[in-house]
């Protein structure tokens, strides 16, 4: 436009770009609330004005700050989630009934390939419960009474948690006591629940019961549930108890153990490889020997001189007993010697796994020997002299 | 009879720490100390790990893997300067010297005995991997032949003569020869303290003039030459090299037998590291030592032996993975040495293994707890891999 009609036209073009911006944002529909708060704003500011003492006295301006997510809001979120799924589902071709969360992550990294190292920060779609934090709903009426008793301790789902153990501890208190009194009273044990599984960590129940709480509440709260659990339960109580705990999977890494193989004079060999830093090994260990080890055609006291690496390639046979009863050829590369000597006992740790037992393989992981070490060269970065070492501060 | 020997109950380690080993000798062991040090050891242990027999002569089959005893006043005549360092600190620490039989001083030990003194010298080569036991083995030989009455001349390493030599004097004898007086006064010095009684009794066929005013006639004993050596430093090249040619010429005449032991004779044809003033380096030839000692390694003479090891821990511009001759001596030492009968030194086998930590034990020498357990010998075998260099350097720490 023409700079002399600035002042006239000026409100032309903001007016458009109002009426542009409104029919945008219904578009998105996510923008809704805070576009229609900024169509009542600027259109009609001075109304607003007038209208602000009648329209935000009974809304508290402490609870707007905190809750950002009206629960309208997310309803509308879960139904645009679910109506997207089913686009999805359309789109790869699937049947949209039975189209799953993990369908929906596949076709996400499909759609949107990304290079990002950080998992977080890929694109994902996901039910808005898992993405919008547990918000508390508002906590009083309209006029301004709470709804919970216990709301002016601050911590109302805590305390109402306890009450509601502390009750049923006095419950279970009471039966135990007509029980010796009738003498029908026997010892149950309480161990079948409580091992394979764990209590409640800090940070999940204040998820659960989304408020803070301090130490002292968690280990008070966790002290009631032992003594609820050590009395004789119904099982009322125990699924009660049973909402705070969670199970520990005893044998958390479960990884192929390769069969045996025989070569031609049928004895029994197995191999396996291992890296460390970068060195990379392969060792093929024989069943039957006399605790030879011979690494790139050499004889290992030669190829190691030095005897820490050597007492590496011990650890695993020294574990297990094994010391002078298994032949080794292995071949490795790359890397220096205490690598080499790293890797060379990792692929040796794996091969051996086919010649014993599982618990053996068990206790190899808990010693460490499974594991492949995740130490690498840290990079050096710009504007430091190495990895971590700045350079030298110099005051002036 | 003497009561069991206790066998301390052995820790089931299941989940054992990486690198926590049972006998790490960096860290200073937390267990306490053995209480077998007031047990007396068994007979049977003794059985193993020593033997009675202290006359080389007499070792046989049955000897290998025992310890026998060298008294300290032989040890003092027939080795004044042969025994390697880490071995005369063991002497000094267990108060007696004992050397292990083994089956390739044995060998050699019965070429020896079946040498005919009219044929020209048989060359015997040691060799093997580094710590295998090449410049023990030589010792008892040397032992041997010292029991026997032979003359040794023994130079107990000769890669000290090619490198680290401070004064190099251009040569008296020979201009375009080198003098390294030093390393010859020390060698005669021990050469004396080896072979007092045959000084006295060979005499010298050559009239020798030192300087305008020292001189040794002919028919005077050869100590006459060793002392003027010894006392004129600087003529002390060249008094080696007559007393080698002495030697060399006389032991044909069969008064006397002689042993001529060299260790590390790859040095004499290798290169040195020693330079001329114009930093120019010097090849082995222009050490008068060196040329003189080449001849005695030549098998032009009769009544004797030579007794070789070639080794690559002192040895110069050498991989350190070779061990055979061919690769340490080179093509021109090879051939200089062509009829040799090579003798391979190789670690211990199970028996001799047993038995060296046997006699560390009784020695008290191993002081951990799990040392004397069947699984300390375990560990003990795969780590040094029964090398007895390796072996000796590990129990140093436990």
């Amino acid at each position: 436009m023409a700079a002399p009609s600035v002042s006239c036209g000026a409100a032309v073009p903001y007016r458009l770009f109002l009426a542009g911006r409104v029919s945008f944002a219904r578009e998105q529909g996510l923008w809704k609330a805070a576009a229609s708060g900024l169509q009542t704003g600027t259109r009609c500011q001075i109304l607003r004005l007038k209208h602000s003492p009648a329209v935000t006295t009974t809304k508290n301006v402490a609870a707007l700050r905190r809750e950002s997510y009206t629960v309208d809001f997310i309803k509308k979120q879960i139904e645009e989630f679910n109506i997207g799924k089913r686009h999805l589902a359309n789109m790869m071709g699937e049947d949209p009934e039975t189209f799953t969360q993990e369908d929906v992550d596949r076709a996400i990294t499909y759609l949107f390939p990304s290079g990002l190292f950080e998992k977080r920060a890929r694109p994902i779609m996901k039910h808005p419960e898992e993405i919008f934090p547990k918000q508390r709903a508002v906590q009083w009426g309209e006029d301004g009474r709470p709804f919970h008793f216990l709301f002016y301790t601050g911590k109302q789902s805590y305390y109402s948690l306890m009450h509601e153990a502390y009750g049923k501890v006095l419950h279970a208190e009471e039966r135990q006591d007509q029980l010796r009194a009738k003498g029908l009273f026997s010892e149950k044990s309480k161990s079948k629940d409580l091992i394979g599984s764990r209590w409640l960590i800090k940070e999940e129940l204040e998820e659960m019961l989304v408020e803070k709480l301090s130490d002292q509440d968690y280990a008070q709260f966790i002290r009631l549930l032992e003594r609820l659990s050590a009395l004789p339960c119904d099982a009322a109580e125990e699924e009660f108890v049973g909402r705070f705990r969670r199970t520990v999977t005893v044998q958390s890494k479960k990884h192929l153990i390769e069969p045996l193989q025989y070569d031609e004079q049928g004895m029994a060999f197995s191999t396996g490889q291992g890296k460390r830093k970068t060195a990379n090994a392969e060792a093929v260990v024989y069943g039957h020997g006399s605790g030879k080890i011979e690494i790139n055609g050499v004889d290992y006291l030669l190829y190691f001189p030095v005897t820490q690496d050597r007492e590496q390639l011990m650890f695993p046979f020294h574990f297990l007993d094994r010391l002078g009863k298994h032949d080794v050829t292995c071949t490795v590369s790359g890397g220096g010697r205490s690598s080499q000597a790293g890797a060379i006992r990792l692929a040796m740790s794996r091969a051996l796994c086919s010649f014993i037992t599982e618990d053996e393989v068990e206790w190899m992981r808990q010693a460490g020997l499974l594991t492949t070490d995740p130490r690498v060269r840290e990079r050096k970065k710009p504007g430091q002299e190495g990895a971590r070492r700045k350079f030298t501060w110099k005051k002036r | 009879s003497l009561p069991p020997v206790l066998r301390f109950p052995c820790a089931v380690h299941q989940l054992l720490d990486p690198g926590r080993f049972s006998h790490l000798g960096t860290q200073a062991p937390q267990c306490p100390v053995a209480h077998l040090d007031n047990q007396v050891p068994t007979e049977r242990t003794r059985a193993i790990s020593r033997t009675l027999e202290n006359d080389p002569a007499k070792h046989g089959e049955q000897h290998v893997g025992q310890h026998y005893n060298i008294s300290i006043q032989e040890l003092k005549t027939v080795f004044p300067h042969g025994l390697p360092p880490r071995f005369v600190m063991q002497v000094k620490t267990f108060n007696e010297a004992c050397l292990m039989v083994r089956k390739p001083a044995l060998e050699l030990l019965h070429y020896l005995k079946n040498t005919n003194f009219a044929h020209p010298a048989v060359r015997y080569v040691l060799y093997g991997e580094k710590g295998t036991g090449k410049t023990l083995s030589l010792c008892h030989i040397i032992h041997f032949c010292a029991k026997q009455d032979w003359l040794i001349l023994h130079i107990p390493d000769a890669h000290l003569w090619v490198k680290n030599c401070r004064d190099l004097l251009q040569s008296t004898y020979n201009k375009q020869r080198f003098d390294q007086p030093l390393e010859a006064s020390i060698w005669l010095k021990n050469f004396k303290t080896a072979n007092e009684r045959f000084l006295s009794q060979i005499k010298v066929q050559d009239k020798y003039v030192w300087n305008k005013r020292e001189s040794t006639e002919k028919g005077s004993p050869l100590a006459e030459v060793v002392e003027q050596g010894i006392m004129r430093v600087r003529n002390a090249t060249d008094a080696v090299g007559i007393v080698l040619k002495e030697l060399k010429r006389q032991s044909s005449l069969g008064v006397f037998r002689l042993l001529v032991a060299v260790d590390g004779v790859n040095a004499l044809w290798g290169r040195t590291t020693l330079k001329r003033e114009d930093k120019s380096p010097i090849t082995p030839e222009e050490l008068a030592l060196i040329y003189n000692l080449r001849k005695m390694v030549k098998n032009d003479w009769q009544g004797g032996a030579i007794v070789l090891t070639v080794s690559q821990t002192g040895s110069l511009f050498k991989p350190r993975k070779a061990y055979l001759p061919q690769e340490l001596l080179g093509k021109e030492g090879f051939d200089t040495l062509d009829p040799f009968i090579p003798i391979l030194v190789s670690n211990y086998n199970p028996k001799e293994f047993e038995g060296c930590i046997q006699y560390y034990l009784e020695n008290n020498w191993l002081q951990h707890e799990k040392a004397h357990t069947e699984e300390g010998k375990k560990e003990l075998l795969f780590l040094s891999n029964r090398n007895p260099g390796l072996l000796e350097r590990l129990c140093a720490y436990l």
